[in-house]
C-alpha cells in the first residue's frame, strides 16, 4: 500500500494538444480517490498516465517513495480495471484471475488456488469453469475486480468501474465496491464521469476540466462550497443557480431585486460578482398576503415545474433572473403562483465574474 | 473450397394466392437454376462415379461397379510420393503463411506507419501477379540463380510469398477487432510484448489463423503452374503435376487413373474443411465479443 504524489504532469499529445495540463496531487495511503470531469477533460489520460500506458511529457509519478514516471506499466505495482473490463475471452474465470501470477511465475496449480481464493472472495467460486461471454454484465465486472485483486497491487486504477452496468446493477456495484475497497485498505483512483457516482463513493475527489484539476476536496466540501463557477455548475444532480449581480451600496444588485452580501465574502463597492446557491438551500414559501418581501428573500413568479420524486423543482422568474429551487412535494405549486425564496443561512457563496470564475475570499 | 452454396428459400406469401404472371416468371427463374445446377454438378456427379465405372471415359455413366480402377491407381508407384509431396508443399506454404501473416498482421494493426493501407493494397494486387503466369520466367530465373529450381523450398517460397498479402489482409481485420485494451491489461500486469503476442493476440485470432491456414493450403494443393515449371525431378512433384503424366502410351487420357487420382486427391481436402469447420467455424472478420 501507497501514497500516489503527481506533481507538474503534462501529458501533451503530437499536435501540442494537452490532455493533462499541470497536474499536482496527493493521494494518501488507502484513499478512495475520484477523478470526475465532463467527457474529454483528460481524466482517463491522467489515468492512463499513472498506470504507465501513456508517457509523461513532463512532471512526475510517484508510488510511495518511488518516482515511476519512466518506469513500464508492468513495473508500477498497479492493478488497472478497464472500463470493457478487458477480460481475455479464450481463458476462463481461473485463467484470466490467474493471468497476473502467470506473467509472475508462479506455479499452475498454487495460480489456481489463489484464483479460487480470491474469487470466492468475490462470490465468483461456482463460475471458475466459464468464459467471459458466458458471465453477466455484473459478474464480468467482479472477473475484473478479482484479477485486480489477485496480483496484490499497491494502487488500484479503475477507468469506469460502473459505467458498463445497466442502472440497477450500478447501485448495487456502487455500495459493494466502496466495501470492498474499505476492506482491503489498498490506495484506489477511479474515473468516473457521474458526479453521484463520485459523490457517493469517494474519500476524496479531483474535478477536472481541459487537463487541469478544478477543484480537490471531500465531496462534502466539494458539493458545499465548489471553489468556482464550472464546479459550481457540474456538480449537483440540479445545477446550482448561478446569478450576475453587482456590489451597490453593500447589497447586492442582482437586476430587478437585491440580496444582502453573505456573511464571510469581502468585496468592494462596485464589484462585478456571480452569486451562487443550490436549488437545495433555499426555501420557498407562498408570498405575504401583503406583497412585502422579507429582509434577504426575493419573490419570483413560478414559470416551471418538475417533478423529481419526493421533490419537486421550480423555475421562477424574479426580476432579470431565473432561478431555481426544489422544494417537497407536498408544497407544489402552481404555474404563475407567486413565491417567497430564501436563501438558506450560509449556504450562498459568491465568485468572482472575471478570470476562472473562483470563489471570493474572506 | 468453395462454400456450400445454399439456396435461400423461396418465401411465398401465405394469404394471397400468386397470380398467374408470378406464377410464369418464378417457375422461369427455376428452370434457370436447375440448368446452372446441372452445369455445376455434372462435374462433380463425373467425379463421383467414373472411378467406381469399368469403362471410364468422359462420360458420367453409371454402368456396373468396380474397383479396379483404385487397385491399378495404389499399384502405380508414383501415386503415394506424389501425394506426399503434396502434403509436403501444402502444409509447408501454410505454416510459412500463417506464422508470418500473423507477425505481419499484429505489427501493422498496431503500429502507426504513414502509408500502411495504400501499402497493404499494392501488395495484395501484385501478389496476383507473382504467382501468376506472367512473372513465371522472372521467378525461374531468379530461383535458377539462388539454386532453389528443382527444390520443393523453391516451390514452398515462390507459394507463400503470393499467398502472403492476402493472408496479411485476412489476418489484420482480426486483429484490428481485438480491444486494445486487452493488450494493455497485460501490460500493466506486467506481461512482455511477446508474452502479450503468445498469451493474448495469437489465440484470440485463432479462428482467423485456421481460416487462413486452410485457405493457403487448398491454393497450393490445387497449384499446378508453380510446380510444375519450377519442379522438374518427377520424384519431387505433387500430385496435380503428376496427375498431369498420367496418359497412356497412344497419347490417350488414362481416364480409370485420372479419375480415380481425382477423387483421392479431393479427400483431404473435403476432410479438411469438415475438421476445420467443426473445430472453429470458417469466419471471414473477427467478431469478438469480450
Amino acid at each position: 500500500m501507497a501514497s500516489v504524489t503527481l506533481a507538474g504532469l503534462v501529458k501533451e499529445y503530437p499536435g501540442g494538444v494537452r490532455g493533462v495540463d499541470g497536474v499536482d496531487v496527493e493521494i494518501g495511503d488507502g484513499e478512495f480517490f475520484a477523478l470526475l470531469g465532463p467527457s474529454g477533460c483528460g481524466k482517463t489520460t491522467l489515468l492512463r498516465t499513472l498506470a504507465g500506458l501513456e508517457a509523461a511529457t513532463e512532471g512526475t509519478v510517484a508510488i510511495g517513495d518511488r518516482d515511476v514516471t519512466r518506469l513500464e506499466p508492468g513495473d508500477r505495482d498497479v492493478a488497472m480495471v478497464f472500463q470493457d473490463y478487458a477480460l481475455f475471452p479464450h481463458m476462463t474465470v481461473t485463467d484470466n484471475v490467474a493471468y497476473p501470477l502467470r506473467i509472475q511465475k508462479v506455479g499452475k496449480d498454487e495460480r489456481a488456488a489463489r484464483a479460487l481464493e480470491t474469487a470466492q472472495g468475490l462470490s465468483l467460486g461456482a463460475l471458475m469453469e466459464r468464459r467471459p461471454a458466458q458471465l453477466s454484465g455484473g459478474q464480468q465486472q467482479r472477473v475484473a475486480l478479482a484479477r485486480a485483486i489477485a496480483c496484490h497491487p499497491q494502487v488500484f486504477l479503475f477507468d469506469e468501474p460502473l459505467s458498463n452496468l445497466d442502472a440497477r446493477l450500478r447501485l448495487e456495484a456502487r455500495t459493494f465496491l466502496k466495501q470492498l475497497q474499505k476492506s482491503l485498505g489498498v490506495t484506489t483512483v477511479f474515473v468516473t464521469h457521474d458526479q453521484a457516482e463520485a459523490l457517493a463513493m469517494a474519500d476524496r475527489m479531483a474535478v477536472m476540466e481541459s487537463g487541469r484539476i478544478r477543484q480537490v476536496g471531500t465531496p462534502r466540501e466539494v458539493f458545499q462550497r465548489p471553489a468556482n463557477t464550472f464546479v459550481a455548475n457540474f456538480i449537483g444532480a440540479t445545477p446550482m443557480n448561478l446569478l450576475d449581480a453587482q456590489v451597490v451600496d453593500g447589497r447586492l444588485d442582482l437586476g430587478g431585486f437585491t440580496l444582502p452580501v453573505p456573511d464571510g465574502f469581502a468585496v468592494a463597492e462596485g464589484d462585478k460578482v456571480v452569486y451562487g446557491v443550490r436549488p437545495e438551500y433555499v426555501t420557498a414559501e407562498g408570498a405575504t398576503a401583503d406583497g412585502g418581501v422579507p429582509e434577504g428573500s426575493v419573490v419570483g413568479t413560478v414559470s416551471a415545474v418538475e417533478n423529481l420524486g419526493v421533490h419537486v423543482l421550480v423555475t421562477l422568474d424574479a426580476g432579470e433572473q431565473s432561478l431555481r429551487a426544489v422544494i417537497p412535494e407536498a408544497d407544489e405549486p402552481d404555474l404563475g403562483d407567486a413565491l417567497t425564496v430564501t436563501p438558506a443561512p450560509g449556504r450562498a457563496l459568491l465568485y468572482r465574474a472575471d478570470g476562472d470564475g473562483e470563489l471570493v475570499g474572506s | 473450397m468453395s462454400a456450400a452454396a445454399s439456396a435461400a428459400p423461396v418465401r411465398s406469401s401465405a394469404r394471397t394466392l400468386a397470380p398467374a404472371r408470378t406464377v410464369a416468371t418464378r417457375s422461369l427463374v427455376y428452370a434457370g437454376v436447375c440448368v446452372l445446377v446441372v452445369f455445376f454438378a455434372l462435374p462433380l456427379l463425373w467425379l463421383v462415379l467414373t472411378p467406381f465405372s469399368p469403362a471410364p471415359s468422359y462420360r458420367a455413366t453409371l454402368s456396373g461397379f468396380t474397383l479396379d480402377n483404385m487397385a491399378k491407381l495404389f499399384d502405380n508407384p508414383q501415386t503415394w510420393p506424389s501425394i506426399r509431396n503434396s502434403l509436403v508443399l501444402a502444409i509447408g506454404s501454410s505454416v510459412l503463411v500463417i506464422a508470418l501473416a500473423a507477425l505481419a498482421a499484429y505489427a501493422l494493426s498496431r503500429v502507426r506507419i504513414p502509408g500502411r493501407d495504400q501499402l497493404l493494397y499494392a501488395l495484395l494486387l501484385l501478389s496476383s501477379i507473382v504467382t501468376g503466369t506472367a512473372a513465371m520466367v522472372p521467378i525461374f530465373l531468379m530461383l535458377f540463380q539462388i539454386g532453389l529450381i528443382d527444390r520443393q523450398v523453391g516451390v514452398v517460397l515462390v507459394l507463400s510469398g503470393g499467398l502472403l498479402p492476402a493472408a496479411v489482409f485476412m489476418l489484420k481485420d482480426f486483429v484490428d477487432s481485438i480491444p486494445r485494451s486487452y493488450e494493455e491489461s497485460a501490460r500493466v500486469f506486467g506481461a512482455s510484448p511477446s508474452q502479450i503476442l503468445r498469451h493474448i493476440v495469437l489465440p484470440v485470432i485463432r479462428p482467423g489463423m485456421a481460416t487462413v491456414g486452410v485457405w493457403a493450403l487448398v491454393q497450393v494443393w490445387g497449384n499446378f503452374l508453380v510446380p510444375y515449371v519450377l519442379l522438374s525431378d518427377p520424384a519431387k512433384q505433387p500430385a496435380a503435376v503428376v496427375m498431369y503424366t498420367f496418359y497412356d502410351a497412344g497419347g490417350q487420357p488414362n481416364f480409370a487413373l485420372i479419375s480415380t487420382f481425382a477423387l483421392v486427391y479431393s479427400v483431404p481436402v473435403v476432410v479438411l474443411y469438415l475438421v476445420v469447420n467443426r473445430r472453429y467455424g470458417f469466419a471471414f472478420q473477427g467478431g469478438i465479443k469480450g
